[in-house]
């Protein structure tokens, strides 16, 4: 069961959401809880456990082998993103630039750009009891987060079963990368807060998760700050609205200190409790499918 | 012409309702750029007439044409993105999962597969409330490349600028440490950061501000909700202090902050103590700076 934790812009509380949730349905079962926003992955700061296991995350970029190269050319003339070029007597790679497409390599005549490893970031695991987190972060400069987002989720999927409990916490935005974070979630929880920006990044990311075709719901954030335009919105649109949590000075205050909330939070424990009563729900409804 | 960017590293820290404020003190002698198209926020609170709009397209991607496909498969064997899945036996590009590289076109023997360049998304040219203009855009779902969306919204509103003789350019710039912010803060002639004292506002506060070094652009620092945690705060102003950042103003906990974007207002219209802070920190910059307005 993988649900994907998502919102349209930053700053909606979709760490917080997703770091107390997890933390609390790993008190009664196994639960993993995976940061895709590899950019700037903040979950971690949250979650207290042992690291047990790290590994080194690679692309695969081209590699000039002088010896045989011919100069013909072709291996820039094939690469749509300006990563290899030819200067002179030599073939340059530009590794930022590269996606990775094996074109110029394996359209090359003399096999003179081999594909070769290169690391574009790090993964680590942490447990702590019941509760599994797994960490990707790229390294600075290094732009494309959708290989390493992609390499998490697989490493995720090759290390715990079908009944684990999978929460995804996504990068912000509707662009790919949010896309490759939630593509293969069985749900999406989308997290928001009642305010013109809240709505209005809302609704993009409702277009988005329903282009993906993937099952939503909505979670409000900061309730009783802002309008009920968000309330009215999922109504008219027909959106279950899983819970809300309340705007509390309090929970602004825990949250600045690194701290889970729901331990010391009533309003956030009740929330984390209706989210996993709901997820579980979806749960023994999908197992009842496959049955 | 200057150009002031915004930034924040870490969405939620009230950057769009701080830049729209100082967009409101600037006024006539601005151009505005809302470069976080992300999640474009800004036109709720100026007022914008999407005077001009235009299509923004960039990158590319495949299509197969069925009538000329011959099912032999070879597009499918090359695609490094599995963007080539088969549906109802016919070969088709999936569109979000095309990286547009065009390597299936090239060895393609029937050439049967063409690339064009998709819409990403659309850039508005509008009127706002405050009597200038501002370039906003937004990406399409989906869509890669929003560093280059960012790059035509902040070149467009140079030029603006540029022709019709205004003080500054004022962005509000792209969220986390990527390519759109790099496009964001190139050319930039001073860097306003807007944080929080929180662990991860601080976390993120570092992160983007290596960025900011890179590029050697000055800096000012405006730390939000400042008295939530002092402990945080003073580790904040530390970090300011070690770098050389400007500390512009620290505004307190409020939920005016809030109220007056839900009523579709600046802060500095909606409530005059933290006006005050947000214009203490726009007689700053415009010193820093060097600029009158
Ligand atoms: S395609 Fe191969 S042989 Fe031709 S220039 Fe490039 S590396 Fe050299
Ligand atoms: S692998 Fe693809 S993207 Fe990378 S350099 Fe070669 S052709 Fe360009
Ligand atoms: S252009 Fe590249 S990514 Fe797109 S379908 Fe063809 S091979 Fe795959
Ligand atoms: S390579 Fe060309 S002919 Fe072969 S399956 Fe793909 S589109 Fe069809």
């Amino acid at each position: 069961m993988k649900i994907a934790i998502a919102s349209g812009k930053g700053g909606t509380g979709k760490t917080t959401l997703s770091t107390n949730l997890a933390s609390y349905i790993a008190e009664s079962r196994i639960c993993v809880l995976s940061d895709l926003d590899v950019e700037e992955p903040n979950s971690g700061l949250f979650i207290k456990a042992e690291l047990i296991h790290k590994e080194d995350k690679f692309k695969m970029i081209p590699e000039w082998e002088k010896s045989k190269c011919e100069l013909c050319g072709n291996c820039q003339a094939v690469c749509n993103f300006n990563a290899v070029l030819k200067m002179g007597k030599m073939i340059m790679v530009f590794p930022e630039l590269c996606h990775g497409c094996y074109a110029c390599s394996e359209l090359c005549p003399t096999d003179s750009l081999p594909m070769k490893q290169k690391k574009m970031g790090e993964l680590k695991s942490y447990k702590n009891g019941n509760l599994n987190f797994i960490e990707s972060k790229l390294i600075i400069g290094e732009e494309q987060a959708v290989p390493l987002i992609k390499q998490t989720i697989a490493y995720v999927d090759d290390n715990f079963g079908e009944d684990v409990i999978k929460i995804f916490d996504s990068p912000p935005g509707t662009s790919c990368p949010v896309i490759e974070a939630t593509r293969d979630a069985d749900f999406v929880i989308l997290v928001t807060e009642p305010t013109p920006f809240g709505l209005h990044d809302l609704k993009l990311a409702v277009e988005t998760v329903k282009q993906m075709r993937i099952p939503f719901g909505v979670v409000i954030n900061r309730h009783g700050i802002g309008n009920d335009s968000v309330e009215l919105y999922c109504k008219e649109e027909n959106i279950a609205i899983i819970t809300t949590i309340p705007n509390d000075r309090l929970i602004a205050e825990t949250y600045s200190q690194g701290k889970l909330l729901y331990p010391t939070i009533p309003s956030v424990k009740e929330a984390v409790i209706s989210i996993s009563e709901y997820i579980e729900n979806i749960n023994s409804q999908k197992e009842g499918e496959t049955k | 012409m200057k150009e002031i960017v915004v930034i924040s590293g870490k969405g939620g820290t009230g950057k769009t309702s701080i830049t729209a404020s100082l967009a409101y003190l600037g006024g006539e002698d601005l151009i505005i750029a809302d470069c976080d198209v992300d999640a474009a926020d800004m036109h709720l609170l100026m007022a914008p007439d999407f005077g001009q709009s235009e299509d923004f397209y960039s990158g590319e991607i495949a299509y197969i044409d069925q009538d000329a496909c011959i099912k032999c498969g070879k597009c499918q064997d090359v695609c490094r993105f599995d963007a080539i899945p088969v549906i109802d036996t016919q070969y088709v590009v999936d569109p979000l999962g095309c990286e547009g590289c065009g390597y299936c076109a090239r060895v393609c023997p029937t050439d049967a597969i063409t690339n064009s360049q998709p819409k990403v998304g659309e850039v508005y040219v509008s009127n706002v409330r405050t009597g200038t203009t501002m370039i906003h855009a937004r990406l399409s779902i989906g869509a890669d490349n929003s560093g280059k969306l960012v790059a035509k919204v902040k070149n467009e509103a140079k030029t603006l600028a540029e022709k019709e003789n205004k003080i500054a350019v004022l962005v509000d710039g792209s969220p986390g440490v990527g390519c759109p912010v790099v496009s964001s803060l190139s050319g930039a002639s001073f860097v306003i950061l807007v944080t929080e004292p929180t662990v991860s506002g601080l976390h993120d506060l570092k992160r983007v501000y290596e960025l900011v070094k890179k590029f050697g652009i000055k800096a000012g620092c405006i730390i939000n909700k400042a008295d939530l945690n002092e402990a945080v705060a003073d580790d904040v102003k530390k970090f300011l202090k070690e770098e050389d950042i400007v500390l512009l103003s620290e505004i307190p906990y409020n939920v005016k902050f809030t109220e007056a974007m839900t009523n579709g207002k600046t802060i500095v219209e909606y409530d005059e103590d933290l006006g005050k802070k947000i214009s203490e920190s726009w007689t700053k910059i415009t010193d820093i700076v060097g600029i009158e307005i």
